[in-house]
């Protein structure tokens, strides 16, 4: 490891990869895995689509149907949605902080390849037995009598996933609360960071409560537990609280990021800082606190009583005033300002009407009374997919095509970006706006086929043309990526004339990021340097040698004994010995690591300052 | 730097909170723990739904015996206060005393673990309580399984600390690792005072 | 460093008193664990009414676990702002975990 730049060999590429802790790496290959989940779970969702052109459809038979369904839901939150906001922390939290690397890197690498491992089992599925088939809540007791592994793969995949998100929540807010650089208050902390903060403590509280139901599940299926059977005193409910008391706070892990990425892309390109600071700070909070007392609207229809089911529904109707407050700060701070129509900005400014028809609708559907009509039906698919899609995705890609420059040191192409935008855009409006109406008229979630004259013929005919643009746009993005490092034209540290202190650096940044820990003296620290200063942050500290953690195999070993051994515990019988050597890679690689001493090493100062720049982290 | 997170002389006062890894590890901890606190609640949640639902096997009041859990308490208890010695002694910079005290925690947690294995083998041989009787079985055994499981773990963490510092003294590097060692032994002993109120005393109530 | 070594001693010095203070009210706390244990189990020995019992020993369990949390795992301490907002935002979690799944199971 030189401090300098290196031209290395696929075989050593891979070789870092595979052992890095630096969270910038680590961004990147949660950034892949995420997208190639992403890609998959889309394809699932052309089938879908597909099967639904037209009354009576048999493209794809019920069975796999189901299979498609559940593995488009499962694979888009936890296999994609999830690492590629993992994959903007890791890129850029560190960075905005100051700081020269997450708190823990060992486990930032574990984290991703737990996840890593999880997602590979979920899809291994697909070629053993058939792939889950109870919808991505899996809801006892259809999960618990599902045949085949299917479901057993969704509960292990899961539990070996989650556990990887655990310690990436976990990270990130030691993260944010021990390694700011000095000046760097909570109260000026980018928008972003808070997010992601937020988001963190959510994963720490929500995430246990899905570790227990997946358990549950496990032990259900494959000890003959009798949580959720009936007949031996199990009760499903159980199931349902648990998976809701993780899943609804998921939906705010999920889009609290997404704000915080058009918290940063709407400044910037306004021109302006962003309007209510501290009120965007205080929403957040806020949001993360309701978010955890709501999680009973999804079960409207379960019979909790009326007493449970309004006061689920006032709370859930109390989460529109903080995301109100959070829309109308955004306004403020596009009024008035010197707006530039940059890719970022156009899906921010696609992001608010779209997002707000999804919380609408939510507010719909927190009504309890008015519940019991829409419930499981194509209303429910529209309103998460405009809140999903229209929130999270929209807010993903911003976030990729804002930060792309300081993660890779390229700039993708702005006009095919804004080409992916429009047709991703057009197409998801038509794909969804007209499942608002197909639900009203009762055309039911998750059903296989719908049947002709009823007038759900036309509407479905347009959703499925919408789907392909969207497939279009995606297609699109993957051609301006892959052309744009294959160019590899590379652009300055602050490409975007923004504000934060990841532009303070080059891009992409040097491994220990800050040559020496930044003095912040405000909100927007680079803005402010860039008005008040020479443009350039100031040092903390002499220039001075550096610590950094060493790579390691071990994160990768460590999932790989848990991947083997979750195919043990599932199958067993004489594949128990799987689980055995599986448990048993896992538990020698916990004890190689607790006995040999990792102390990192150091970057000395004489290296540092032959590097190339004035030495003023700029 | 490297030399002396490894040196044992002039230790600060809090050791294990002296250097930015050790307050990471630290916080990291604290935080964890905090999840744990939602694991657990959400297993107690559970049990609570389903203690009544013993279908034909046996109920609560029926096979807890309150003398084999009140020698449990104690034993974990005790281990408690004798881990917090162990890092009484860690900041004195005793190393020796320290392992001693760890020794005792172990030995604690090994007796109660034992007679966790006894209470189990004694339900399902003695009254046909299995794992798959009822949901109340069910529920039972994985709640305080899942803390049995705990304590295992613990004293593997702990053992191997000791074992691999058997021959060196306290130092910045270590100190954070005996000091998360040893919160999470007390959390262990948080949730059996739970687990002792609301599984047996109050299974033994109705 | 030689000049510092005689203020590094009185410091130690100071220290290990500290601690020894320290560790005499973690003896005292255990004691009181103890009696806490003897009580809650003497109750439901004794056979009080469990209209009583119950609430009693709930009350006595939280009280322990306050101990367990501020004496022996220090949160007493300064430097312990997070772990505290930490651990009650795991406790608020907590409660309304089981509070939900002890009332709303629809039996």
């Amino acid at each position: 490891m030189s401090a300098t730049v290196k031209k290395a060999g696929f075989g050593a590429t891979l070789w870092e990869y595979l052992t890095t802790v630096d969270h910038k790496k680590i961004g990147i290959l949660y950034l892949v895995a995420g997208m190639f989940f992403f890609i998959l779970g889309g394809l699932e969702a052309m089938l879908i689509r597909i099967q639904l052109i037209k009354p009576d459809n048999d493209f794809i038979s019920a069975q796999f149907y189901n299979e498609v369904l559940t593995m488009h839901g499962t694979t888009m939150i936890f296999l994609a949605a999830m690492p590629l906001i993992f994959a903007l922390m890791n890129a850029v939290v560190p960075l905005q902080i100051g700081a020269r690397d997450v708190a823990f890197p060992f486990v930032n690498s574990l984290g991703f390849w737990l996840f890593f491992f999880g997602g590979v089992m979920l899809n291994v599925s697909w070629f053993v037995t058939g792939a889950p088939d109870a919808g991505w809540t899996a809801y006892a007791p259809l999960s618990i009598f599902s045949e085949g592994h299917g479901v057993d793969f969704y509960a292990i995949g899961l539990q070996i996933s989650g556990f990887g998100t655990l310690m990436g929540g976990i990270n990130f807010i030691v993260t944010i609360v021990n390694m700011r650089a000095p000046g760097m208050t909570y109260m000026r902390m980018p928008l972003f960071t808070w997010t992601a903060f937020i988001a963190s403590v959510l994963i720490l509280f929500a995430f246990p409560a899905l570790t227990v139901g997946l358990f549950l599940l496990t032990f259900d299926r494959l000890f003959g537990a009798n949580f959720f059977d009936p007949s031996m005193g199990g009760n499903v409910i159980i199931w349902e609280h648990l998976f809701w008391i993780f899943g609804h706070p998921e939906v705010y892990i999920l889009i609290l990021p997404a704000f915080g990425v058009f918290s940063e892309v709407v400044p910037t390109f306004a021109k302006k800082r962003l309007f209510g600071y501290s009120s965007m700070v205080f929403a957040t909070v806020l949001i993360a606190f309701l978010g955890f007392m709501v999680w009973a609207h999804h079960m409207f229809t379960v019979g909790l009583g009326p007493i449970a089911n309004s006061i689920f529904a006032v709370a859930t109707m109390a989460i529109a005033v903080p995301t109100g407050i959070k829309i109308f700060n955004w306004l403020f701070t596009l009024w008035g300002g010197s707006i530039r129509l940059t890719s970022p900005m156009v899906f921010a400014l696609g992001f608010i009407p779209t997002f707000t028809i999804g919380g609408m609708t939510g507010v719909m559907l927190g009504s309890a009374a008015a519940d019991f009509q829409y419930h499981d039906s194509y209303f429910v698919v529209a309103h998460f997919h405009y809140v999903i899609v229209g929130g999270v995705v929209l807010g993903l890609f911003a976030g990729i095509i804002y930060w792309w420059p300081k993660m890779f040191g390229t700039m993708l192409n702005e006009k095919l970006n804004h080409w992916f935008f429009w047709l991703f855009f057009i197409g998801f409006h038509l794909t969804f706006f007209v499942q608002h109406f197909l639900g009203l008229m009762g055309m039911p979630r998750r059903y296989w086929i719908f049947l002709e004259d009823q007038g759900l013929d036309f509407f479905n005919l347009i959703s499925t043309i919408g789907a392909f643009f969207m497939a279009a746009g995606t297609i699109l993005f993957l051609y301006n990526v892959v052309v744009t490092q294959a160019k590899g034209v590379k652009v300055s540290g602050d490409p975007w004339d923004a504000r934060t202190l990841e532009w303070a650096i080059p891009s992409p940044p040097p491994f220990y990021n800050f040559k020496q820990e930044p003095l912040v003296r405000g909100l927007d620290p680079l803005w402010i340097e860039k008005t008040e200063g020479d443009g350039k942050i100031k040092p903390a500290e002499p220039l001075g040698d550096i610590h950094m953690p060493n790579n390691s195999f071990v994160p990768f070993m460590m999932s790989l004994g848990l991947f083997i051994a979750g195919f043990g515990v599932m199958f067993q019988g004489s594949y128990w010995i799987l689980a055995v050597i599986g448990f048993a890679i896992t538990a020698g690689s916990m004890l190689y690591r607790s006995f040999k001493d990792d102390l990192g090493y150091h970057v000395h100062k004489e290296d540092l300052e032959d590097e190339k720049g004035d030495g003023s982290n700029g | 730097m490297a030399d002396d997170m490894l040196k044992s002389t002039n230790l600060p006062q809090n050791p294990e909170r002296a250097t930015l890894e050790g307050r990471n590890k630290f916080m990291g901890f604290w935080f964890f723990l905090g999840g744990e606190t939602v694991l657990f609640a959400s297993l107690f949640g559970t049990y609570l739904a389903l203690k009544n639902s013993t279908v034909d096997g046996p109920a609560a009041n029926e096979i807890f015996g309150l003398e084999l859990v009140f020698l449990m308490t104690i034993i974990l208890l005790t281990s408690s206060l004798t881990s917090v010695y162990a890092m009484y002694h860690m900041k004195n910079n005793d190393p020796k005393k320290m392992q001693l005290w760890l020794g005792i925690t172990v030995a604690l947690g090994l007796a109660f673990l034992g007679l966790e294995i006894y209470e189990f083998y004694h339900y399902v041989h003695g009254y046909h309580f299995g794992y798959t009787t009822s949901a109340f079985s069910s529920a039972f055994y994985t709640l305080v399984g899942f803390h049995g499981a705990h304590v295992a773990f613990g004293l593997g963490w702990i053992i191997s600390l000791m074992v691999r510092n058997a021959k060196r003294g306290i130092n910045l590097y270590n100190a954070p690792k005996f000091y998360i060692a040893s919160l999470y032994w007390h959390f262990i002993d948080v949730v059996w005072v739970f687990i002792f109120t609301v599984v047996y005393l109050m299974g033994k109530v109705g | 460093m030689a000049d510092n070594t005689n203020s590094t001693n009185e410091k130690q010095q100071f220290y290990r008193k500290k601690h020894k203070e320290e560790m005499k009210h973690h003896v005292l706390t255990f004691a009181m664990m103890i009696a806490f244990t003897l009580i809650a189990f003497g109750l439901v020995i004794a056979g009080v009414s469990p209209m009583f019992t119950i609430p009693v020993i709930l009350i006595l369990a939280a009280v322990q676990v306050l101990f367990q949390l501020y004496y022996f795992m220090h949160m007493n301490q300064e430097g312990h702002e997070m772990p505290a907002l930490m651990i009650y935002s795991g406790i608020f979690a907590a409660i309304l975990t089981v509070l939900a799944l002890s009332t709303i199971v629809w039996w």
